[in-house]
Parts: structure tokens; sequence; C-alpha cells
């Protein structure tokens, strides 16, 4: 550990309680009678259902595909058989449901056939495409779709992978017990990873909070055939984040609005590495993970959750008490409150934390801003959270967006100093949304109007080539006519003469067209077909009727 | 004093000169003042300002012909920026061109549809598709939801049907904070 660390600015130091729910093995959570799994649990296109209500599927059956690049598949957690696919409360803080496959589980957990993936002979399209197909997403919080992460760009070549096992949100501890028990196979799925991005330095950050992981990591990384730095960098909340982590191993920054292989690195959570030693050594899709659960409960742990398994039953099986005041799915600084716990644990529950008064006493009322700066001191994305603040209260977003509002990773941390208690992630994330929708908007207005211009424009090219046609009609009669009758007709009788030789031919045209016999498929028919035109004639005439009033009201108006 | 007199002529006819000639080298096509007010348009082609859709409306504001306050899809926020762009006082909708309605879309009762295109020909931005006798049906993701297609259709089959709010749409809500009174 002789390694050179950097800091990033700002920071804060929240009271860890990570003792609380480290110290215990994981338990596996057992099988629920029912798993809803929703479709939208990554980042990108929703995933597409592939079974049908009454199917019957295996544990590890993909029940839904990928759709698109950025999108992954999702599986069954169990086997069973299909109940629903329709719209269920899902984990969102807005309570609104979404599009979900409900398993009514058979008890067997019998899986689908399934083997390792011989990822060293396999082209890394391929490789990607298949870890697509096994559903694996980022479980470090973005859910962002693994295999498309994997992707080293147009250089073919990513030289620095970072592992992250940060894990500096207060109170969660699902990747410290990851790494204490499954060093060896997360460093395995490492070694995958290597391969498909080109690496040859490899850094685990872990925070030295966590001297257990680091050690087992640390003796892992021995036994590897390839060289793995396991560092310790200081506990400072949110040196997990994915440009901390960066900044405080390597010292470089992500310039804003670049992708992180632009630099020459990638960052990958130690979940989501176990995940992709689980999907290559053993060919199993991303169908549990692993949850903590604690806080306000009797047994604050670690559990194996099979996706899809209800919230309120890990909170049981914490034990639950009295006094509960919510729920979170998510850390003390950015979880998100749940609406209900009938809700699904997802690829991205990394812990639910309940709350009680004590733990978490309601924050005193806030007060206007003074304008100390605090907040700004705190930013580890070195911004003006004051500022920002300013322009997002009153709605002028484009100033918030000049002051970089889409740098802040919405750590909390401005909020946490703030002396006033303004709850600022509130506002930024509800500026953030603005932007977004008035951009859909703007997308959807441009589209508009551009199909309006289109319309006018055929209209009036259509007009212009039946005006064109019309007249090179006339003309080319006109010019028959002139050819025929100029012996009979004397000349310089001109023009009029002409238009009324035309007029004649027409008239004597439409004469002879009406002796002739029209000829007619309604001769001869059989009663029932004479009966259905009636019927259709009928039925016409009502249409016609109908419709005669609206037409007339738009004759008028043209 | 001649010589002022003829310094002063000199410098005139050279600045004109000057100016004429950048007005033809930088002539700006079109109408920019109208392209920024369009811009702001929510583009719904629908009317009820009593143009026949934004882009006119835009070239009659732009020449003091139209008032900022005629637009009811685009509602009190499109009031307020066309007045910010123009640097005048905003003011409240005008009424009497229709009230602001959630956003919606249309949808044609398939069962009902004869077939008859009489919609087909009154949308302004080509969002419904068939063809004689054919059923026809609406391409949500390009219909404004300017309710032309309502009049026309002889059978009544096509209704409006509001944007229901779902995930992907969902958004933040300003936040509420209680601000602690201090005696
Ligand atoms: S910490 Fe709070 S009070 Fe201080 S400047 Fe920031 S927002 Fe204002
Ligand atoms: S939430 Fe955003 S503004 Fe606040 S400290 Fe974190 S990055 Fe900075
Ligand atoms: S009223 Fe309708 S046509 Fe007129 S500007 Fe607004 S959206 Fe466009
Ligand atoms: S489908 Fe109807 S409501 Fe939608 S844009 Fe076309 S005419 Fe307007």
């Amino acid at each position: 550990m002789s390694r050179e660390l950097h800091t990033f600015k700002g920071g804060v130091h929240p009271p860890e309680h990570k003792t609380e729910s480290n110290g215990h093995p994981i338990h596996a959570a057992p099988l629920p009678r029912k798993l809803v799994i929703p479709l939208r649990q990554h980042i990108g296109n929703p995933a597409k259902p592939v079974v049908e209500v009454g199917d019957h599927v295996k544990k590890g059956q993909m029940i839904a595909a990928a759709d698109g690049a950025i999108s992954v598949a999702v599986h069954a957690s169990s086997s069973g058989t299909v109940t629903a696919i329709d719209l269920q409360p899902v984990p969102h803080i807005s309570g609104l449901p979404d599009l979900c496959i409900t398993i009514e589980t058979d008890g067997r957990d019998e899986w689908i056939a399934h083997a390792p993936l011989d990822y060293r002979t396999m082209a890394p399209a391929d490789l990607r495409m298949k870890l697509r197909d096994l559903g694996l997403a980022g479980l470090g919080g973005a859910v962002f779709p693994t295999g498309a992460k994997l992707n080293p760009g147009p250089t073919q070549h990513c030289p620095t992978l970072i592992i992250n096992g940060g894990e500096c949100e207060p109170w969660i501890t699902c990747d410290d017990v990851l790494m204490r028990h499954h060093a060896d196979e997360i460093l395995q799925g490492v070694a995958v990873m290597r391969h498909l991005m080109g690496s040859t330095e490899i850094l685990v950050g872990i925070e030295d909070n966590k001297p257990e992981a680091i050690a087992a990591m640390q003796a892992a990384a021995d036994r590897l055939d390839f060289a793995v730095e396991v560092i310790a960098v200081p506990t400072l909340y949110p040196s997990g984040g994915a440009k901390q982590i960066t900044e405080i191993l390597t010292g470089k920054q992500v310039p804003s609005g670049k992708r992180s292989t632009d630099v020459g690195l990638q960052v990958f959570n130690v979940g989501t590495t176990y995940a992709l030693a689980r999907a290559v050594h053993h060919g199993e899709p991303l169908i549990s993970r692993l949850v903590t659960v604690t806080g306000h409960v009797l047994r604050p742990q670690n559990f194996e959750v099979l996706i899809g398994t209800p919230m309120h039953m890990l909170i049981t099986l914490a034990g639950d008490r009295d006094g509960t005041t919510g729920v979170l799915m998510g850390g003390p600084m950015m979880g998100m409150p749940m609406p209900n716990l009938d809700v699904p644990v997802v690829k991205a529950t990394n812990c639910l934390l309940v709350k009680s008064r004590e733990l978490f006493p309601p924050l005193p009322k806030a007060l206007p801003c003074i304008r100390c700066t605090r907040c700004a001191d705190a930013c580890p994305a070195e911004l003006q959270p004051q500022e920002l603040f300013r322009f997002s209260k009153v709605g002028d977003f484009g100033r918030a967006q000049e002051y970089h509002l889409f740098d802040c990773i919405e750590c909390g941390c401005c909020s946490y100093v703030c002396p006033s208690h303004i709850p600022l992630v509130d506002f930024y994330r509800y500026a953030k949304s603005e932007i977004w929708a008035h951009e859909k908007d703007k997308r959807a207005s441009d589209l508009a109007r551009e199909r309006h211009e289109f319309r006018q424009f055929r209209q009036e090219r259509e007009k212009k080539e039946k005006a064109e046609k019309l007249a090179a009609k006339a003309q080319a009669k006109r010019a028959e006519l002139a050819a025929e009758p100029a012996a009979g007709a004397p000349p310089g009788s001109g023009d009029a003469d002409a238009r009324k030789a035309l007029i004649a031919a027409a008239l004597a045209r439409a004469q002879a067209r009406k002796t002739e016999v029209a000829p007619k498929n309604t001769d001869n028919l059989s009663p029932d077909t004479q009966h259905e035109i009636e019927e259709i004639e009928a039925r016409r005439a009502k249409i016609r009727e109908l419709a005669r009033k609206p037409l007339e009201s738009k004759e008028n108006n043209t | 004093m001649l010589a002022a007199i003829l310094v002063m002529v000199g410098i005139a006819v050279v600045t004109g000169l000057i100016l004429g000639w950048s007005a033809i080298r930088f002539k700006v096509e079109g109408n920019p003042l109208a392209e920024k007010i369009d811009a702001i348009l929510p583009q719904t082609q629908c009317g009820q300002c009593g143009f026949p859709g934004c882009r006119p409306y835009a070239e009659a504001i732009a020449k003091g012909e139209a008032d900022i306050n005629q637009c009811p899809p685009g509602g009190e926020e499109g009031v307020k920026k066309l007045a910010d762009l123009l640097g005048i006082e905003p003011k409240s909708l005008d009424e009497t061109h229709g009230a602001t309605k959630p956003k919606s879309v249309a949808f044609i009762d398939e069962q009902t549809c004869i077939g008859c295109t009489l919609c087909i020909q009154a949308c302004p931005v080509d969002a419904i598709s068939g063809a004689a006798k054919q059923m026809h049906t609406i391409i949500a993701a390009e219909c404004t939801g300017c309710e032309l297609c309502l009049p026309p259709c002889p059978v009544d089959c096509i209704s409006m049907v509001p944007i229901a709010e779902d995930l992907p749409h969902w958004k933040w809500k300003h936040p509420v904070i209680e601000l602690k009174r201090i005696a």
C-alpha cells in the first residue's frame, strides 16, 4: 500500500453505523410465495416480456428480453407459474405502478439448464450480448447495463480498472460482507473484466473502516496470477462515489460531460463484479443480490434476496419493531423513502433502512439560506450549492445549468451540513427533472413543427403537380385540335375558336359515353349478394346523412 | 467652414456606403424574431390563437399584429416566456381563445371508424394513419392533441385521452419547505 493517494474536495463524516449489520454471516432469505419482478430495473429501455400468463417458468429462465443496446433481460428468480403481467407498485418514491411479471412460486426452486461461459474463446461483442441477456446491471446504485459498460470504446483498450468497494454511505454493509465472504469470486469477475477491457492496472479501493474486507480481498489477490492492488482509502463520505474514488486512487478527474473511458479507466462496484463471476463461471443470470436490512429492526443483517421478494418480508425476517417511522431504500444520505412495503426488491436495492423517531429525529424546520457557504465547502463535486438552490427554487433552470447542476451527484453533503436545514437535494432533483421534461417537450414540439412544415410542403407540391398535369393535358388537346381542323376553320380565328372546338369535342365524347352500355357487375346476382348490397347501401346512406352536417359547416368555412 | 461641411458629408457618405453594403452582405433570411417566437410556441398547430398554425401566429406577433396571450396550449408559462423575449409585461391568458387543458392525445375507437379519411385531412401533423374504407389509427407519439380531427369525424369515434402520469413521465415536485417563524 505504497500508493500515493489523492483527495477530493469537500466530503463529510456522518456517523457510520456499520457495526450493527456487518458482523453477521449472510443468510438466504426464504422463497416467497409470490415474486413480483419489474421490467424496468435498470437504466435504459425496459425489458420486453417473452412469457405469457399461465406459462410455467424455471428458476433463471428469461421472462423478459433486453430491448436495444442499453437494456438488460429480466429472469425468473425461482420456478413457478406466471400469474400476471400488469402494472404493480414498484420501489419508487412516487408510488406509481410499473409493468411487472408476477410469478406464483411452486416451492421446488428448479433451475433451468445453465452452463459456464468460455469467455476466453468468445468474441467480445458476443460476450457482451450474453451478459446483457443474463440481466447484468451495476449493483452499486446506478444499475447501468454491465455489458454496455464493459466496452472499452474505439481504442479497445482501457488501461485502468477500478473496483469500487468504498461503500461510504452510513448503515449499508452489503458490499462489506460480500468482500469478507466472497473475495475470491469477486476477483474471478475482475479477471473477466480485465479480459474484456484490456486493462493492465487493477485497483480495488476500500474505505479503511472495513479492515476485515481489506484483509480478505488482499488474501484473495495474493492467490491470483495477475496483479491486483488492494488499497485502503480514508473514510470520508462520499469516497465511494465513482468520480471520487477515481480521484482518490489515480488523481484523475473525469471532465464534465465526458465518460470515464475517455480518460482510460472504468469503475465497477464489487457487487457487480461478483454477479459477473456468477454469470460467467456458472452461467447464472442476475436473480438475487445482497440486501442490508438495518436501522430500527431487532436483528440488523445482510440477506441474500431473490429479486422480486416483497420488502415487508425482509423487515419481518430482521424483526420489525414498534415505532417505525418509514423505510428508505438505500442509505440515509441518498436513500429514497418507500411509499409502501409491498414493493419488491429490485437489482438496485442495496439496503432497507428502517427509520424511527430516535434514530432519525425529524429535521427542524428550515430557515432561510444565510449564505454561509458551508454547503460549498462540503460539496465533493466542487459546486456552489447555495446558488443552485437559489436558481432551482425560483425556476431559473438556465442559470442552474450554468452553475453545473448536472454535475451534482445528489450525495446530500450540502443538505447534511446546512445550518438552516434546507433540503437542498430535493431542489436539485426537482430542477433536473423539470429540465428533462422541458427537453422532452422541446423534442416533441420540434417534431410537430417539422411534420407540419412537411405537410404544408406536400400539399403545395400536390397542388402544383395537379395544376401542371391539367395544363399539360389542355396543351396537348389544343395542339391536337389545332392540327386537325386546321383546314375547316378560317385562319386567324385564334384561341376562342380553339376553345369552342375543345368544348364541342368534350360534349361529343360525353354523349357517346352516355349511349354506350355501361358494363355492370350487379346483374344476375344471387339473392344473398343482392341483400348484402342493399344493406351496405342503407348503411352508406345513413353515414352520408350523418356526415352532411359537419361537412357543410366545413365547406362554409373554406 | 466649407472644409468642415465637406468632412462631415464625406463621413456620412462613407458610413452610408458601409451600412448599405453590410445590409446586402449580411442580409438575414426570414424573420429572426418570428423564428424565436415560433421556437417558444408549443407547435400544437391547433389554430386556437386565430391563426392557421403556430408559425403564422408567430409572424403576427413579430409584426405587432397579435397579442402574446392568445395561445391556450402554451398557457401562462408560454405567455411569460414570450413577454421575456419581447421585453414586455406578461399578462394573463386571453380566455376568449380557450383555456389550457391537460395534455392529451386523440384516440380512435377502431370499432366505429368507417374509414372516411376526413380526420387524416384535418390533422396538421399527419399523425393519423389509414386509407379509404380502412380502419384508421392515431400515432400517439406524433399527435399534438390539437383536437382538429374531432369535428370532421362523421361518426364521432375520436376522443381525447389525457396523458396519464406514469413512471417515465413522473417529475419531482417543487419541495414545500415550511419555514420556521422567527418571532
Ligand atoms: S449551507 Fe445552507 S445556509 Fe449555508 S449557504 Fe449553503 S444553503 Fe445557505
Ligand atoms: S448533493 Fe450535489 S450540490 Fe450537494 S454536495 Fe452533493 S454534489 Fe454538491
Ligand atoms: S394556439 Fe395552437 S396554433 Fe396557435 S400558437 Fe398556440 S398551439 Fe400554435
Ligand atoms: S390526431 Fe387529431 S388531435 Fe392529434 S394531432 Fe392529429 S388532428 Fe390533432
